[in-house]
């Protein structure tokens, strides 16, 4: 598996801050991974078990643990609505479907809550996930666009936003 | 982003003084002219025991949840303590209902850095780990900033300002797993596991916790708290709030009401009518209150209109009996406890009459089948049955014996698991289902069980093995 050599100066930096036990840089490798590649792949289980001196089970146990790793391809632009409590009275649900209708998205019904994998636009552009409490309640209902966050996200606001994103 | 909030002249701005302040900033140069880490260097002065005795004297409680004297929990380190002593702070804010961590993360960091590098001090910790949700990506590297720069200033790193102490200060960030906030899972998880909770004993991770060494673990807000207790000193600080509800606290309203928000406030100063209605404007016209939450979604639900019998000393010291409603609870943690509920994590959800009850519970029984660990069978099982029943009486399918069946399930989670995530998730059914039973019955009309789905039909079953 070919890491550039960037990554892997962030690797050997996420390991250092562990001095007593390399097995605590799991976490920080697999974000470091997901950052890099998008999803956590077969290929990067055996790197990072094989870096840290692990088995694979002990990182693949850790990617089917926390939800936010993922084992496939999510869309380029990877949007988080929270659906707890809150946000939904808030008005979440109504946020999801027409996020769903601005980026084609087929959000499934059976689906209502979780969606692993992520669903995915057509164009591969966009890709839709339900979380949890993302702990901004009094301003719902909240979102998170990659790394970007937006609260009281008015539904008609929604195109102007994903037009940064296009 | 809406604009920033103005504080309202009833709340007590200890560790959200700086929350909102228009012209403030993250960096340490903001800090620094607002007289950022001068309690840093009074605590250096002082000794380590020192500083725990007037924590102790402060009498403040955990604001992480569950309300545990932040004292009595530094006291479990032994004296002379020979392993290494680790300090995690716990920044996985996520019950839901509760914000108030997130805003001091990224905009007065430094207020947290200089409050854990104090208790780093008082407790002997020379490596300290600030673990923080997946989720606040921009929080995580907001932090990794504030560390990098009081390195630089020489408030962190090797030999701090000149006393010999040495501490380092690491994020991790979580990968959006609720119970990681539950500190013994949270240790798991830095150690580079399954955030599976530990079994009890030991209770606290003071005696084995991260690496089986001595470990404290300590809410953001908790931690932002010693560095005012420092300053102030602890019998200064215990005078703000009630015995034993000491301090300020934020409290973080959502749902139903004109101004949801954030408030901190003196424990105890008001109560929950207060709240709702003079910092929060109010229900929205035309509309009358149903129910409350009033610690975070873990919290037992309040219906409107309910009483409850409070015990409180009379002034010649005798105990007297007062009946109180929902909206005259005082804010702090003994009351709330009293009335059945908890002021857990300070997080108020408020549901108006268009509110249907059934649905809430559903959606957090779904939270709660979603973030249960799966260690403990009966909270496995159980958060995902609660969910699939409640899920059945919003889709019509729901029996007469459904809201009986769900107390029995939520019955049998509460006391039967490793950690309080089986209180977490049976309370708000118990509660839900118990105090607004016209709803629940209402959609559990049917009098059959609902037919066996077709893969189940025993003729399916035997059909698929040939």
């Amino acid at each position: 598996m070919q890491i550039p050599t960037e990554l892997l100066a962030k690797i050997d930096e996420a390991i250092s801050h562990y001095p007593v036990s390399k097995r605590s840089a799991s976490l920080p490798l697999l974000h470091l991974f997901q950052e890099q590649f998008g999803y956590i792949s077969d290929e990067s289980i055996a790197w990072i078990a094989d870096k840290l001196g692990l088995e694979q089970i002990n990182i693949l146990e850790l990617v089917t643990f926390y939800p936010m790793f993922r084992r496939e391809p999510a869309g380029k632009v990877h949007i988080r609505v929270c659906r707890t409590l809150s946000c939904a009275l808030a008005g979440a649900d109504d946020l999801k479907t027409k996020l769903s209708e601005a980026t084609g998205i087929h959000c499934s019904k059976h689906h209502e809550g979780f969606s692993h994998p992520p669903e995915v636009s057509p164009d591969g552009q966009f890709s839709i996930e339900s979380v949890e409490c993302l702990a901004s309640c009094g301003s719902g209902p909240v979102m998170m666009i990659n790394d970007d966050f937006y609260e009281a996200v008015a539904p008609e606001t929604i195109q102007e936003i994903l037009s940064k994103y296009k | 982003m809406p604009a920033p909030r103005i504080p309202h002249p009833r709340e007590k701005r200890i560790v959200f003084a700086n929350i909102d302040r228009e012209g403030y900033t993250p960096d340490i140069a903001c800090y620094l002219r607002n007289g950022g880490y001068e309690d840093l260097k009074k605590a250096v002065k002082m000794a380590p025991a020192e500083i725990v005795a007037e924590v102790k004297t402060s009498s403040l409680r955990g604001r992480g949840g569950a309300g545990f004297p932040c004292g009595v929990k530094w006291g479990f380190i032994r004296p002379g303590e020979t392993k290494p002593i680790y300090l995690i702070c716990n920044a996985d804010e996520s019950e839901p209902g509760t914000f108030k961590d997130r805003y001091i993360i990224h905009q007065d960091p430094h207020q947290l850095m200089e409050g854990m590098i104090i208790s780093a001090f008082a407790l002997n910790v020379h490596l300290a780990y600030l673990y923080i949700r997946g989720e606040f990506p921009q929080g995580a590297q907001i932090l990794e900033q504030a560390i990098a720069e009081a390195k630089e200033k020489g408030f962190l790193g090797k030999n701090i300002l000149g006393t010999g102490f040495d501490l380092e200060i690491y994020v991790h960030r979580g990968a959006g797993a609720y119970i990681c906030g539950e500190e013994t899972g949270l240790i798991e998880s830095l150690e580079g596991k399954r955030a599976y909770p530990r079994i009890k004993p030991p209770y606290f991770p003071a005696v084995l916790g991260l690496y089986q060494c001595p470990t404290i673990v300590n809410n953001v807000e908790t931690l932002c708290h010693v560095k005012h207790i420092v300053r102030m000193g602890g019998a200064e600080y215990a005078k703000i709030g009630k015995p034993n509800n000491t301090g300020t606290r934020i409290v973080g309203v959502s749902g139903d009401v004109v101004k949801p928000g954030y408030f901190e406030i003196e424990v105890g100063s008001m109560t929950l009518g207060e709240l709702i209605n003079d910092l929060c404007g109010g229900l929205k016209p035309g509309r009358t209150l149903k129910a409350i939450i009033p610690g975070g979604s873990s919290a037992k639900v309040f219906r409107a209109g309910e009483k409850f019998k409070i015990k409180s000393k009379a002034a010649d010291g005798s105990m007297v009996e007062t009946e109180i409603g929902v909206l005259d609870i005082p804010l702090d943690f003994d009351t709330m406890a009293a009335c059945g509920s908890m002021a857990g994590s300070g997080g108020v959800i408020v549901m108006d009459d268009t509110r249907d009850m059934v649905e809430a519970l559903n959606n957090l029984n779904h939270f709660y089948a979603h973030e249960s660990c799966g260690q403990c069978t009966p909270c496995r099982e159980g958060s995902l049955w609660m969910q699939k029943i409640t899920d059945r009486l919003l889709a019509g399918g729901g029996v007469e014996s459904d809201p009986g069946l769900l107390e029995s399930v939520s019955n049998n989670i509460a006391g039967k698991t490793i950690c309080a995530f089986g209180e977490a998730c049976s309370w708000p059914t118990m509660s839900f289902v118990a105090k607004f039973p016209e709803e629940f019955a209402a959609r559990a009309k049917k009098q059959v069980p609902p037919p066996t789905p077709p893969e189940f039909l025993s003729e399916t079953l035997i059909g698929a093995g040939h």
